[in-house]
């Protein structure tokens, strides 16, 4: 915000320049701009090599469909044929059956992980809160699943939930839980709220612990319960950091792919996800549908995160508070700053 | 000449990752049109090969660049998941790079590389292909024409409970499913048998149930795919083969916890004592027998060949072929190479430090062999009768869609025929090339 002010505040002022200092002002500024510019250019190489230019070639190759064999010489014809949009129009069609299946898987473990990973990541932050003694080792302690790769963890998980595994032998259960079924996606949920549930958890205690003290008193002299204070007060504040770490773990959960395709298997239709979708069209060399999903992915992800900071008030940049947050999209913010 | 965009594979999920994975670019071009490849050219090149657990291969290529420095051979390691090395080699045939010469591809992707012309044809006669075994020739060609020179092989065996079927009275191992559910009614009435089960093989969804539910098809005479891709699995003997299973599950033949079986699951089972005979291939037979402890079953198994419907019933094959990447340079020196490490000095060699299955005839009945793996003979038998798995340029569709019907029949969820039927039209379906 900062920046863009003062590189704003001197572009509508050039044309007209104070009579004071005709030959300085201009001279100054744009070296700064110049400066500016030398100093952004090797990020903004790094984000149009890795990030722009990968774009536009996975939307440009999602238009291409997959060759077919030649029944004469039984060879794979050399080039990609152009289909135009169909790759999408597939996903209405009669093939779609799979695509809207990790549509809805993604969409449920999103939500159900999301949503239980929330509860239990602020009583987490609220228990780490407390003072007592030991506290550095509780927190180092909550903090192992999220330390430890998916990967390792899905394997972990995978010998819990194994048929004579750690899982049953407690339930005294005899679930076969890597194979098809409900029983599959809440292997998957259970073993992602134990890995991720600590990463909400730390960031609300960051935000927890900047809540000043006073505020509980006045409250406590006030007359308020517990919860009334954690309702009324924690919340709120910590709301903030709060909507961080969910809109994090969220677009995390929409990408999930190394959890279920580890811990129950690739090709599983109970929790296929969209990348796994994506990246078994590609393994199969049908680039086509693989960049078409991916794409369909990449948007879905950026609607979520746009209704977050747009609907909720998401501070993502961290540069101001909820408030001025409401206030940025309101569309003449940023011609008042600049007159 | 046409230039046109590459891209490259990559496992990773992310949707940006996922994005970027697919737009690797690099220069492209037609290969040669018409006419035989022609493989000139001397010097260095590279094998390309999964993780080597037995430390061995890196002692062949030593031997080979002794003999030849000027040409010598350097080791591209790949990861152990098969996946990963398809992509891989699928990465390097795409972007047209000459990092990759020779491939140890696995030999149901023979098709796949050899339609993509992303392997050359290689030639036949200079290697020697009547010296091995027929069927394992066979997963090296596509259309009639050699792409993958047999370098090992891999079958599946019955390993059975000696000590058990010798207290039942069992004289020998079972050659029909039927003889094998009466011999483990038999067993199942020993005290020694409590809580036993009685078969298992691969039953979780991934390869080793379309590995499975092949041999069940074939071992009751019928086809999954014929010589020329066209699927026939919407038969008589097909359902009988698939029937096996499914009714097997039903009657506790094969225990529930089967379906989430993959080969070291089974083994698992196996050697701690609570199957009675068990699918599996030659590599755990050194483990099984091993006497540190880790195996209960150490003196008491023996091998034997699979058990069909109305006598010994069909494997499939596994192993890995050499072939020659098209992209490569150095052709000539490849096709020498090759030679070398596909020759029947080099399997034994091989053999000797782990367990496997040689492509020479010759190797099984080598007594010092027999002696150090006693599954040899049987093995041999096992792979004559050998059926190879569904050689299609779409493979990786095929099983999956394999794997999708009969799990759901497995499992219970649709009914044998019904399965089949499905399969049938989604496989003709995918052969019709769409």
């Amino acid at each position: 915000m900062v920046t863009t002010q003062n590189q704003a505040a001197p572009v509508p002022r050039a044309p007209a320049p104070p009579a004071e200092r005709p030959r300085r002002r201009p001279r100054a500024t744009s070296g700064t701009g110049r400066l500016a510019a030398l100093l952004v250019s090797p990020t903004l190489l790094v984000l149009t090599v890795v990030v722009l230019y990968p774009t536009l070639v996975a939307l440009k190759d999602s238009l291409y469909g997959t060759p077919g064999l030649n029944p004469k010489t039984g060879f794979v014809n050399e080039s990609d044929p152009f289909v135009g949009l169909q790759n999408y129009g597939a996903i209405f069609g009669a093939a779609g059956a799979r695509f809207w299946n990790a549509f809805w898987n993604t969409t449920f473990l999103t939500v159900t992980t999301v949503a239980l990973e929330t509860v239990i990541g602020i009583a987490m932050a609220l228990i780490m809160h407390r003072a007592f003694q030991g506290r550095a080792l509780v927190r180092a302690s909550i903090l192992v699943p999220w330390a430890i790769p998916t990967a390792v963890s899905g394997l972990l998980w995978r010998w819990i939930f194994n048929s004579n595994g750690v899982a049953n032998a407690l339930t005294g259960q005899h679930i076969l839980w890597t194979t098809e079924g409900f029983h599959a996606k809440l292997a998957v949920i259970i073993a992602d709220v134990w890995k991720t549930a600590p990463f909400i958890g730390l960031l609300v205690l960051a935000g927890l612990q900047v809540i000043s003290k006073e505020v509980y008193e006045a409250a406590r002299i006030d007359g308020a319960g517990a919860l009334r204070q954690f309702w009324n007060i924690t919340l709120p504040l910590v709301k903030p950091a709060l909507l961080v770490a969910v809109l994090f773990r969220t677009l995390d959960a929409l990408r999930m792919f190394d959890l279920p395709y580890i811990l129950i298997g690739a090709k599983k239709t109970s929790v296929e996800t969209l990348s796994m979708l994506a990246q078994d069209q590609a393994a199969n060399v049908r680039f086509g549908p693989a960049a078409a999903y991916a794409v369909i992915l990449f948007v879905y992800v950026f609607l979520i995160a746009l209704a977050f900071v747009r609907l909720l008030g998401a501070d993502v940049l961290g540069d101001d508070g909820p408030a001025r947050t409401r206030r940025r999209w309101l569309p003449r913010r940023r011609t008042e700053v600049a007159a | 000449m046409k230039s046109r965009t590459i891209r490259a594979l990559q496992s990773g999920g992310a949707a940006f990752v996922g994005l970027a994975a697919l737009a690797a670019c690099g220069p492209a071009g037609a290969t040669k049109a018409g006419g035989r490849p022609t493989f000139e050219g001397r010097g260095p090149i590279t094998y390309v090969a999964g993780k080597d657990a037995s430390g061995s291969v890196q002692e062949m290529l030593d031997r080979w660049n002794k003999l030849h420095p000027s040409e010598k051979v350097t080791f591209v390691q790949l990861p152990t998941d098969p996946d990963a090395q398809r992509q891989q080699m699928i990465q390097n045939a795409q972007t047209k790079s000459d990092a990759y010469t020779v491939l140890a591809l696995d030999a149901v992707w023979t098709s796949e590389f050899a339609a993509h012309r992303w392997i050359d044809r290689l030639p036949e006669d200079r290697y020697p292909l009547s010296q091995m075994l027929k069927p394992i020739v066979e997963t090296g060609k596509y259309r009639g024409g050699l792409y993958a020179l047999p370098f090992s092989s891999d079958g599946g065996m019955l390993y059975y409970r000696t000590d058990l079927l010798k207290q039942a009275r069992i004289a020998k191992p079972p050659a029909t499913w039927a003889e094998m559910k009466a011999d483990c009614a038999k067993v199942r009435k020993l005290p020694e048998a409590r809580g036993m089960s009685c078969y298992a093989g691969q039953f979780q969804k991934y390869e080793g149930l379309t590995v499975n539910f092949a041999e069940a098809v074939n071992s009751a005479g019928g086809v999954v795919t014929d010589a020329k891709g066209t699927p026939h699995v919407d038969t008589p003997q097909a359902k009988r083969g698939l029937d096996f299973l499914v009714n097997s599950f039903k009657d506790g033949t094969i225990p529930k916890d089967a379906v989430t079986y993959q080969e070291e699951d089974g083994r698992r089972a196996f050697q701690t004592g609570k199957l009675i005979f068990l699918r599996n291939w030659p590599y755990a037979y050194p483990l099984m027998a091993k006497k540190d402890g880790s195996s209960k079953v150490a003196d008491r198994f023996r091998t034997a060949p699979l058990p069909g419907l109305n006598g010994p019933g069909a494997s499939s094959l596994g192993g890995h072929n050499l072939a020659l990447s098209a992209s490569a340079e150095n052709k000539a020196t490849a096709i020498d190479f090759m030679k070398f490490l596909s020759s029947q000095e080099i399997q034994r060699f091989t053999l000797s430090r782990a367990p496997g299955a040689p492509t020479y005839e010759a190797l099984y009945k080598d007594p010092k062999l027999i002696k150090q793996y006693p599954y040899l003979p049987t093995l041999k038998q096992s792979i004559l009768h050998a059926v190879p798995r569904p050689r299609v340029f779409r493979y990786g569709d095929v099983t999956a869609a394999i794997q999708q019907q009969v799990y759901a029949a497995m499992t219970g969820s649709t009914s044998s025929a019904q399965a089949l039927k499905d399969l049938q039209q989604t496989l003709r379906q995918q052969a019709a090339g769409e």
